[in-house]
């Protein structure tokens, strides 16, 4: 590791001193010395393969022949893949509302409390591990046993505790994918809660006094003067979380593998490309969440814009 | 050009609020008063924060369990029997089957190099695309931009069969050259906006002194960057750090370059009732990121919010 680094630092020191070596060297050297590793590593390792995957997703498992766009059709006409498209639909809508509406109220209820620092940082703690880890965490909490037996997961020691049956949580289907869900709106409610919080905390002052006078508070105040205060930051937080789980993979491979109907189009991208070897459909798989995340990108980016104005 | 600002901007708010709230919040604090004071609220802010922070607790007490109380009971009987070791850690580290000590090392290995590289690779584009003037120029900066969206998956296929043609299939190059690859157009971006705020005056002053680009760019650019550059390199490193899918795409099959993830996600699958090893292992995979997240936590988050399209 060490010597790559040195490797790799020797190697971007030649190219500075070549480029500075003296004033003889034309203009176009030192731009392509400044710009030709960038440039090249883009080409090669997004540019190239983005547009080799459209045109691999058109053609068969090994890309011997043409089939047209028959990829596409299987990804939204059979029935196991449609299972797939539903949990990825429900991912996407369910995840960024949940967190939001999570991080929102957690964010209000904290605000300028004495605990609000070390209360932040619980909640946002599990966004710094990774989705493995918190698979795992989650795993263990969702840990069957029969309804005799001493239990060891706390998700059915409290059904139990309730007089209810232990069940479980991951293979029963559909209530599977919810439960999956759930991890990830864990890991996403501290992005949300800490973007509204800097939000909240802009709201100019005069509004507020102004709605005071009108008589506003609680409730009130949070629905007529912090939800609409803070929308363009609330639609920011939802696309953003909505392009994260739109491609979440870690979760679904870690918990169940994909199986009893918990795929998402970003697992069985994996799967079909890597284990089945289907590369075209892979690559059609692919080619559909490029497709899908795209208006949410733009999206994003003009509200973004919009709270950049209003601050 | 939005994300990156946006992001320092909220966070720069985030941080100085929670911290200590200036003239305006301490009045505005007052007002709150009462509805902080209900005790509604807080029983709705500590159940949260009880339903955030209990999964992590649980793994963690159990982590320290002896094999048999794990099996045996759940872990919130732990203070009627508090027998406590660090055998599963000392398993997990170092036994023969688990070996995270080993993976752990993988993981450094990985992840240091694909921080390092991209980071001066983009330095130097993005001291280009700032200061240096040539045709095309803002043509090529909106392509970079646009890179930002295209997500990992539909690279994958291309760029593995590449590395099969080169023989590097399943070495440390694959992974490092993929890292490298896939931080370039957030990295640039975000490093050009931050180098635009430098004042001309300064670049000015010493291109009159005589002072190359290189010269330029160690000398005046280079010392007022660091913060940006820590923000950046902490979230690539996290990222990098906590990624699943890359190391499974392109480790995959050689163990002796798996870092901690993929082996923990695999040994959810094959030995999912272990939990005396998974929870150790899961901890032993999360301490660094947490450690890295309590002490930066404001550039963390700061490179989090900017690099939230990333994927």
């Amino acid at each position: 590791m060490l010597v790559v680094i040195a490797l790799f630092i020797l190697v971007m020191g030649a190219i500075l001193w070549l480029v500075d070596s003296s004033s003889k060297v034309p203009r176009w050297a030192v731009i392509t010395g400044f710009l030709g590793p960038a440039v090249l590593a883009l080409t090669f390792g997004l540019v190239y393969p983005g547009l080799r995957t459209i045109y691999s997703s058109f053609f068969n498992r090994n890309g011997t022949e043409y089939v047209g766009v028959d990829n596409y059709v299987r990804a939204f006409t059979e029935s196991q893949f449609q299972i797939v498209l539903r949990n990825t639909v429900l991912w996407v809508f369910l995840v960024p509302i949940a967190a939001t509406l999570v991080g929102l109220i957690y964010a209000v209820l904290v605000d300028r409390t004495r605990f609000e620092r070390i209360a932040k940082t619980l909640v946002f703690l599990p966004m710094a591990i990774s989705m493995v880890g918190a698979s795992v965490i989650w795993k263990f909490v969702y840990e069957y046993r029969p309804t005799d037996r001493p239990q060891t997961g706390l998700a059915n020691q409290l059904l139990v505790w309730l007089g209810l049956d232990s069940r479980q949580f991951l293979l029963n289907q559909p209530q599977n994918t919810l439960f999956l869900i759930i991890v990830m709106v864990w890991i996403q409610t501290g992005f949300a809660m800490t973007v509204l919080s800097a939000s909240i905390k802009a709201i100019p002052e005069d509004i507020i006094e102004a709605a005071k006078l009108d008589g506003l508070s609680g409730l009130g105040m949070f629905r007529h003067i912090t939800v609409p205060s803070i929308r363009p930051a609330l639609v920011v937080v939802l696309t953003t979380i909505a392009m994260g789980t739109l491609k979440v993979f870690d979760i679904v491979r870690t918990m169940t593998g994909g199986n009893f109907s918990t795929s998402v189009v970003a697992n069985e991208f994996y799967w079909q490309s890597f284990r089945q070897n289907d590369k075209g459909f892979g690559a059609a798989l692919a080619v559909v969440l490029f497709v899908v995340v795209i208006p949410l990108v733009v999206y994003n980016v003009r509200q973004m814009r919009i709270v950049e104005e209003i601050r | 050009m939005s994300a990156a600002t946006v992001g320092t901007g909220i966070v720069e708010e985030a941080v100085v609020g929670s911290k200590a709230p200036r003239g305006g919040l301490n009045r505005r604090a007052k007002f709150a008063g009462k509805k902080l004071s209900s005790p509604w609220a807080s029983l709705a802010a500590i159940i949260i924060a009880l339903v955030w922070t209990t999964p992590t607790v649980g793994l963690l007490v159990t982590s320290f369990r002896p094999e048999a109380d794990i099996r045996s009971d759940g872990w919130w009987n732990v203070l009627l029997h508090p027998t406590f070791t660090m055998d599963n850690y000392q398993q997990a580290l170092f036994g023969n089957q688990t070996n995270f000590a080993g993976y752990f090392v993988n993981s450094l290995v990985i992840t240091l190099p694909a921080v390092v590289i991209p980071i001066s690779i983009a330095l130097l584009a993005a001291y280009a695309f700032a200061w240096i003037d040539f045709r095309g120029r803002n043509l090529l900066f909106v392509a970079v931009f646009a890179l930002q969206i295209v997500p990992i998956q539909v690279t994958l296929i291309p760029l593995l069969s590449q590395y099969v043609d080169w023989g590097i299939n399943g070495t440390y190059w694959t992974v490092w050259l993929s890292h490298t690859m896939f931080a370039l157009p957030l990295a640039i971006f975000l490093l050009h906006n931050l180098m635009k705020e430098i004042p001309p005056s300064l670049i000015e002053a010493a291109r009159v002194d005589g002072a190359g680009h290189v010269k330029i760019f160690f000398r005046v650019l280079l010392p007022l960057l660091v913060p940006a550059i820590a923000s950046f390199a902490i979230f690539q490193f996290l990222w990098v750090w906590n990624d699943l899918l890359v190391a499974l795409t392109f480790a995959g099959g050689a163990t002796n370059v798996y870092p901690l993830t993929v082996r923990i996600a695999e040994m959810v699958g094959s030995r999912g009732s272990d939990w005396y090893l998974l929870s150790a292992g899961a901890f032993i995979s999360m301490i660094v990121p947490v450690i890295v997240f309590l002490s930066l936590q404001r550039y963390f988050v700061r490179g989090l919010l900017a690099g939230s399209v990333k994927g």
